[in-house]
């Protein structure tokens, strides 16, 4: 048998083009409901909808990225584990199965195709519209062998918000990980301390969820009063 | 005779002595060590201390004067800035993020707007004038930024001359920020589209005797520090960190600079035209305090070459636009700088409210909703004088962002404080934590 092409695995796995990721709806407008409105603006109905998947070639250096990390990925046993690969503005991001996150960081540092010495650090999500996969983590990779970069993305459920921590293989993530959790209460597993970094030790709740109140008080300015901000109208 | 609420106390807990000392008043815990015998002993530095730039808290374990164990308590000066931008328009968050390393106000606003500008797919439309005046003004704050981290650092090693000349001369960059944009800092200068405004008359003028000067007076602090014995015995072959650690705790900027690599995004990745700048990128292979000190001194120079560059090329851009031609980004207020400071330009209020009811539409609806943003997520991180400084910018095609987390190098290069300090001495951390030039605002954002 002779030995697959690594990236025709890539063209397999993308080949049905998915739509944009749907991860919630707008209603109406200004964030208000139940006033007799009769401008129409109240019959508004927007779906938000992230870009989808792309499909192969990429273009340019994304192309043997892909396929570096399929044949890598392919003789470590985890090739399954890009759920997707998303092309949007340049910039490629490569949604990782969770269990798999582990192997994927490591090949992804060592394997001398790849070289993504530079973690530029862990940044978390929350699309609380997107069910079963409401939290996300999201690592910048960089290559500074190669300049160039990547993203990856892992996506948890809001009831089981575990994922492996990137810690063993990039230290550097340590007190991003330590961030993420504080901000949005994703358990990174295995992190050597896992505390909250940025909010007081006792503080409840996970302030930068979207299900958070920013908080804030009305402000009386010359007669008027003007709400908090999260009060306030909103066109989105 | 009441207490005095400030005198130094002591208490018994599980975990051994606590003592709290205030002030001078050092004798109980002298003759506390004394009457234990105990070597070992945990000391809170900070985080109102005025050695640790700004509010940083220090854990330190120490064996006499050496310590064996160094870890940093920070989130004292968070304020959610990034929180508070999902409930503002994209262009109001400039506002805020302008806010939080305060000492490089324009690099937030930079990396923020460029991750803004790729969303909008405009990133080729931003003018050329435009371009120059970002490189300018970021130029220029790299060297006030460098000044204010030589200066503090000067200070907390005793060298209060470099203090006070280093903040002689970020004084005359504050004046030229202060001319330029109204403001000394918090600018919010930098808009999606281009600029908030153009160059008054006679800045470039301005900016060319600051060069001048300049030239002058950088050679003063190569003659106060570069061979100054007790400076470099202070600083040389202090907070060691080496290539192999720098990649593996994320460290950017000049730390990794010091160990001879030359990396620096605005020649690896450019934006803004950097390409078209001549500059050379600045090494040291001591991987030191001393090598980051050079470093910095270096990079004023290469500033310098940057903005001359800047300010010739301005010279032929008078009157070209310094904001996107798509009336729907481009903010539709012009500024105007009047004898009362910055404020809206009296023309175009003449404009909108007595001649045109479309102009009075189009302000009204930009200024209150915004301008919508396709979904996405965007990262364009840029070469801040501390390091790589990235925006991650969500958005669901609203008129706010969904999400917009800072990866500030502040944040991450302060995780090396441990690893260049432990094993050292406890005067020794203070000058490894002043190399690393760590801005609270933006650690803690």
């Amino acid at each position: 048998m002779t030995e697959q092409d690594p990236t025709t695995d890539v063209v397999a796995a993308a080949a049905t083009p998915e739509p944009g990721e749907v991860i919630g709806h707008h209603e109406g407008m200004f964030g208000v409901s139940g006033s007799g409105d009769t401008s129409g603006y109240g019959g508004l109905n927007r779906t938000v909808e992230l870009p989808g998947a792309s499909t192969p070639p990429y273009g340019g250096w994304m192309d043997d990225v892909a396929a570096s990390l399929a044949t890598a990925s392919k003789a470590a046993g985890v090739e399954a584990a890009v759920e997707k690969v998303v092309v949007h503005r340049g910039e490629i991001t490569f949604f990782i199965r969770r269990e798999d996150l582990l192997a994927m960081v490591k090949l992804l540092r060592d394997d001398e195709k790849l070289r993504f010495e530079f973690c530029s650090g862990v940044s978390g999500v929350h699309y609380p519209d997107d069910t079963g996969r409401e939290l996300h983590a999201v690592y910048h990779l960089l290559s500074m062998t190669h300049n160039r970069r990547i993203r990856l993305e892992v996506t948890m459920p809001d009831a089981d918000p575990h994922v492996p921590s990137v810690c063993a293989t990039y230290p550097t993530a340590d007190w991003h990980e330590r961030e993420a959790f504080d901000f949005f209460g994703i358990v990174f597993d295995g992190h050597p301390a896992l505390t909250r970094i940025e909010m007081p030790d006792d503080w409840p709740g996970h302030p930068q969820r979207k299900d958070y109140p920013l908080g804030g008080i009305p402000v009386e300015y010359k007669g008027a009063t003007v709400p908090p901000p999260d009060e306030r109208r909103s066109y989105s | 005779m009441t207490a005095d609420p400030y005198a130094a106390t002591e208490s018994e807990t599980t975990q051994g002595k606590v003592y709290t000392v205030t002030g001078q008043d050092w004798d109980s815990i002298v003759t506390g060590i004394a009457e234990d015998h105990d070597d070992k002993i945990v000391v809170n530095m900070g985080p109102q201390h005025p050695s640790t730039h700004g509010v940083l808290r220090l854990i330190l374990e120490l064996e006499g004067e050496t310590v064996t164990e160094a870890r940093c308590g920070i989130g004292y000066l968070h304020t959610g800035i990034e929180k508070n931008m999902e409930y503002r328009t994209w262009v109001q968050g400039v506002t805020f993020c302008t806010r939080m390393d305060y000492l490089s106000p324009f690099y937030n606003e930079m990396t923020y707007v460029l991750g803004v500008e790729r969303l909008l797919d405009v990133t080729d439309d931003i003018p050329e004038k435009a371009q120059v005046m970002r490189v300018l003004l970021m130029e220029l704050n790299r060297i006030s930024s460098h000044l204010v981290c030589i200066a503090t650092g000067g200070m907390e090693i005793g060298a209060l001359t470099v203090m006070t000349i280093g903040f002689r001369e970020r004084e005359l960059v504050l004046d030229l920020f202060e001319l330029i944009t109204g403001l000394r800092m918090n600018h919010a200068f930098i808009r999606p589209g281009g600029v908030a405004q153009d160059m008054p008359a006679g800045a470039l003028d301005e900016i060319r005797d600051f060069v001048a000067l300049m030239k002058k007076r950088l050679p003063e602090y190569a003659d106060l520090c570069n061979a100054n014995p007790i400076f470099k015995a202070r600083l040389v072959d202090v907070g060691h960190l080496d290539l192999a650690g720098c990649l593996a705790l994320g460290i950017s900027g000049p730390p990794l600079r010091s160990t001879g690599y030359a990396w620096d995004l605005r020649k690896m990745q450019p934006y803004s035209g950097y390409e078209d700048y001549d500059f050379e990128v600045q090494t040291w292979d001591s991987c030191d305090a001393y090598g980051r000190f050079r470093i910095r001194l270096n990079e004023m120079w290469e500033s310098l070459k940057i903005v001359e560059q800047c300010v010739e090329r301005l010279a032929g851009l008078e009157g070209a636009p310094v904001m996107i031609g798509d009336k729907k980004i481009a903010w539709p207020s012009q500024l105007a700088i009047g004898s009362d400071g910055m404020g809206n330009s009296l023309d175009h209020i003449k404009h909108i409210m007595g001649e045109s009811m479309e102009g009075l539409i189009h302000h009204f609806k930009l200024v209150t909703e915004g301008f919508r943003v396709p979904a996405g997520q965007a990262y364009v991180p840029i070469e801040s004088p501390r390091g790589e400084l990235g925006a991650h910018l969500v958005s669901d095609g609203g008129t706010r962002p969904f999400r917009a987390h800072f990866r500030d190098p502040s944040f991450a290069n302060l995780q090396a404080t441990s690893v260049m300090s432990e094993g050292g001495m406890i005067a020794d951390v203070i000058v490894a934590i002043a190399s690393i030039d760590p801005v609270m605002g933006g650690v803690d954002r």
